[in-house]
């Protein structure tokens, strides 16, 4: 009982509901563990922050538990496309849980994330839910964007998560303007911009880091670095594959993406940083199991044995159970409880997401202008013509 | 309620209670008094005899009706309200079209401490065709932000400022220039409130001056109305006079949607009376700039001066046009373009564009 009240108190999402395992084990809520990172930090015109990351129990079984629902819900979406029930693209986030996870545990809702069309994920860790995200997939009105985005338009404002982007680099620009505005509001938040190694070798970005550098906005640029821009290897297509040396005058940090404490330590160190002066990079040194999207077998650029030998050492979700078995937080059993549990939750919510309706046809037309501003075209025989302006 | 048209008035004509003929006189007449450059040489010289013929005689209001009624022939033009077309009780003042641009950007600005600038030398420069001068030392260097010579990432960085509930106005020094923004105001500007399902609104001023300069080369004289008019979830309005300019700013700033607005680099030394009242222009309105019954003139922008001056040919030589300053590009008032086309059932379309990509191939096609 103690272990299902401490899982599901970790988030405020509605992904969680209460398990019924019972755990033989209490811990108090200010136990601390120590944990050091993988690897230390690589530094680019800054001091990195220590390998020493200060955790608790809680938070391990936290990141354990929305890391398997992430993974599950990446797992189903894989063969709700092959059965035919998304279409389009779907561009899949297993292997880079950690990334999520870890930024979601050092920042707050009123700081903002940004990212391109690989946002299931972010999107959970923001709070969306399982249903949500779903419908959004299969196109159904329940869907985040009821059912008017698909896979790389998911949003949340509520949150702060402002999706969700197809096209690749421009997110950046408009993760700037989100600093600036938070800056022009004097709020105290930051804003994480998301993009990929492919997405790097973007002018826009540049550009947008250069203005982010002049007046010392509160930006903090993640590069996510899969190492393959769809099918092109890093190698083929940055001259300097070292993303967090690219900002020049701007400080950068290299971090282990498959480690959720590193990662956590990481934007800590960045937000603070952000805030104090001006923007930074961090390269999260990450993998996808996936193709880099669905039509993609991603195999063609690479071999099965890399991917399956990165899963084999490198699974962030192996790494913390292996940290929860070794500190003895939790038994393998539980874990493995809590995994059933959750492939239960994705399959309901699957089912759930199935039933919701299609979005009905007036809403074809509807949210392209903003309502109330008379902007259907008008035949010659309405009378009314004039809107009245606030 | 704003008057749908607004009469310019010369310092030496008495106040304007007169037939549209009239007006037509006085808005060319603007321009030949060479406040502003010359529109083409030929046009520009025809204009002036006009001009010169007609103004010698009119001494006072009444005269001026009568010789005017001597040209026209066969016009049935139905004279406006007088007191409609009048500027009202109140006097007025009188400046440049890019003044009136700057003082409905100050206005809004005033009002809402969420209205920024951002552009290349905008700030400190003051603008460089001056709309902004004096802005930056009032409000500040953050409010009107000087940026790089960075199309694309500060449209987007005004953009994402937008989704955070700021209402930026985002400069392109010329309009030619935000074809490196094009990504961004397609994709993020007009289609995020869609693909968001309704979640963010972008509202957004995007404005620039554009269209056919005085020797400017070909890049720096592009019309890119036809380009933008196929990007979903975009308001687009084209301002002609220095009332419009104003009106048409300040309902810019406050919609909710993202407006490009077209401004012309030639008319931004146009001096026209506008009252001292606060007013905005509909977006979505057309302006009807001389009533007739012959044929329905369309135009907008710079063309409108050309289309007045060719009028009063048209006038001399027995036809009445119905002349109408679309300036909503999208959408179309289609309740007055459509009124006045079932009166006539013959449209002329006036536009300054390129000869492959005029906007209303696009505009018309997707109305029907």
């Amino acid at each position: 009982m103690a272990l299902s009240r401490l899982s599901s108190a970790t988030s405020s999402s509605s992904l969680f509901r209460p398990s019924l395992i019972a755990a033989t084990r209490l811990f108090s809520s200010s136990d601390v563990l120590t944990v050091e990172t993988s690897v230390p930090f690589t530094a680019h015109q800054c001091d990195p922050p220590s390998r020493t990351v200060e955790t608790t129990p809680k938070e391990l079984l936290g990141f354990f538990r929305d890391m398997s629902v992430m993974r599950r819900m990446e797992i189903a979406a894989d063969s709700l496309y092959k059965s035919k029930l998304i279409r389009g693209f779907c561009h899949l986030y297993d292997g880079q849980e950690a990334v999520a996870v870890g930024m979601e545990a050092a920042i707050t809702r009123r700081d903002a994330i940004i990212t391109a069309y690989r946002d299931h994920c972010i999107f959970l860790a923001r709070g969306g839910s399982l249903f949500e995200s779903f419908a959004e997939l299969m196109g159904r009105r329940g869907g985040c964007s009821k059912g008017k985005g698909g896979s790389m338009h998911f949003y949340k404002k509520e949150s702060q998560f402002y999706g969700g982007h197809g096209i690749v680099g421009a997110q950046v620009p408009l993760g700037c303007g989100i600093a600036f505005g938070q800056k022009y509001s004097k709020d105290g938040s930051v804003t994480f911009s998301m993009y990929g190694d492919g997405a790097a070798n973007q002018g826009q970005l540049f550009e947008a880091l250069n203005i982010a550098a002049l007046l010392d906005l509160p930006a903090i640029l993640v590069c996510e670095n899969n190492h393959y821009g769809m099918g092109t290897a890093e190698w083929r297509a940055a001259k300097s594959p070292a993303y967090y040396k690219r900002g020049d005058y701007v400080p950068g940090l290299k971090v282990d993406g498959m480690d959720a404490l590193a990662v956590k330590q990481a934007c800590k160190f960045a937000k603070e940083h952000a805030l104090k002066n001006g923007p930074i990079i961090l390269e999260m040194d990450t993998y996808r199991y996936h193709g880099h999207s669905m039509s993609d077998p991603g195999s063609t650029y690479r071999t099965r044995d890399e991917i399956s030998g990165v899963r084999q050492e490198r699974d962030p979700i192996e790494r913390i159970r292996k940290l929860i078995l070794s500190h003895d937080l939790a038994t393998a059993s539980e874990l493995k409880d809590m995994e059933k549990e959750i492939r239960k939750e994705v399959d309901d919510a699957i089912a759930q997401a199935k039933e919701d309706p299609l979005p009905d046809p007036s809403e074809l037309f509807n949210h392209v202008y903003v309502k109330g501003l008379g902007t259907e075209a008008f035949g010659p025989d309405r009378k009314e013509l004039k809107a009245a302006l606030p | 309620m704003a008057a749908a048209m607004h009469t310019a008035t010369l310092p030496f004509f008495s106040s304007s209670s007169s037939s549209s003929a009239y007006k037509t006189i006085n808005v060319s007449g603007r321009l030949r008094l060479g406040l502003a450059p010359l529109p083409g040489s030929l046009a520009g010289r025809k204009g002036s005899i006009f001009v010169i013929r007609s103004e010698a005689g009119f001494a006072s209001g009444s005269n001026a009706r009568a010789r005017s009624s001597k040209l026209i022939t066969n016009a049935v033009a139905t004279k406006p309200d007088a007191s409609a077309s009048s500027t009202g009780s109140k006097p007025g003042h009188e400046l440049l079209l890019f003044e009136a641009l700057r003082e409905g950007l100050d206005e809004e600005m005033a009002r809402d401490p969420r209205v920024c600038v951002m552009g290349e030398d905008v700030g400190h420069y003051g603008g460089s065709y001056k709309v902004t001068k004096g802005l930056a030392t009032k409000y500040g260097d953050l409010r009107v932000l000087d940026t790089p010579i960075a199309e694309n990432s500060f449209t987007g960085m005004g953009i994402g400022a937008a989704m955070t509930g700021l209402r930026p106005v985002i400069e392109g020094m010329n309009m030619g220039f935000l074809l490196l923004a094009f990504n961004q105001i397609s994709n993020n500007c007009g289609m995020l409130h869609y693909t968001s399902g309704g979640q963010f609104t972008i509202p957004v001023v995007i404005r620039g001056p554009g269209g056919v300069g005085r020797q400017l080369g070909a890049e720096h004289s592009q019309r890119l109305e036809s380009y933008f008019q196929s990007i979903p979830g975009l308001q687009m309005v084209a301002c002609s006079t220095a009332y419009n300019a104003k009106g048409l700013m300040k309902a810019a700033i406050r919609s909710e949607n993202p407006v490009v607005l077209f401004e012309h680099v030639l008319l931004y030394n146009l001096k026209e009376r506008i009252p001292d009242e606060e007013y905005i222009c509909c977006l979505e309105e057309a302006e009807m700039v001389r009533p007739g019954e012959h044929v329905t003139i369309l135009t907008y922008s710079r063309m409108r001066y050309h289309v007045m001056q060719a009028a009063k040919t048209l006038v001399n030589k027995g036809y009445d046009p119905e002349v109408i300053d679309i300036r909503s590009l999208k959408p179309f008032d289609l309740y007055t373009i459509g009124k006045s086309i079932k009166k006539t059932h013959r449209v002329l379309i006036v536009e300054e564009c390129m000869r492959t990509g005029w906007h209303w191939g696009q505009s018309t096609s997707s109305n029907h």
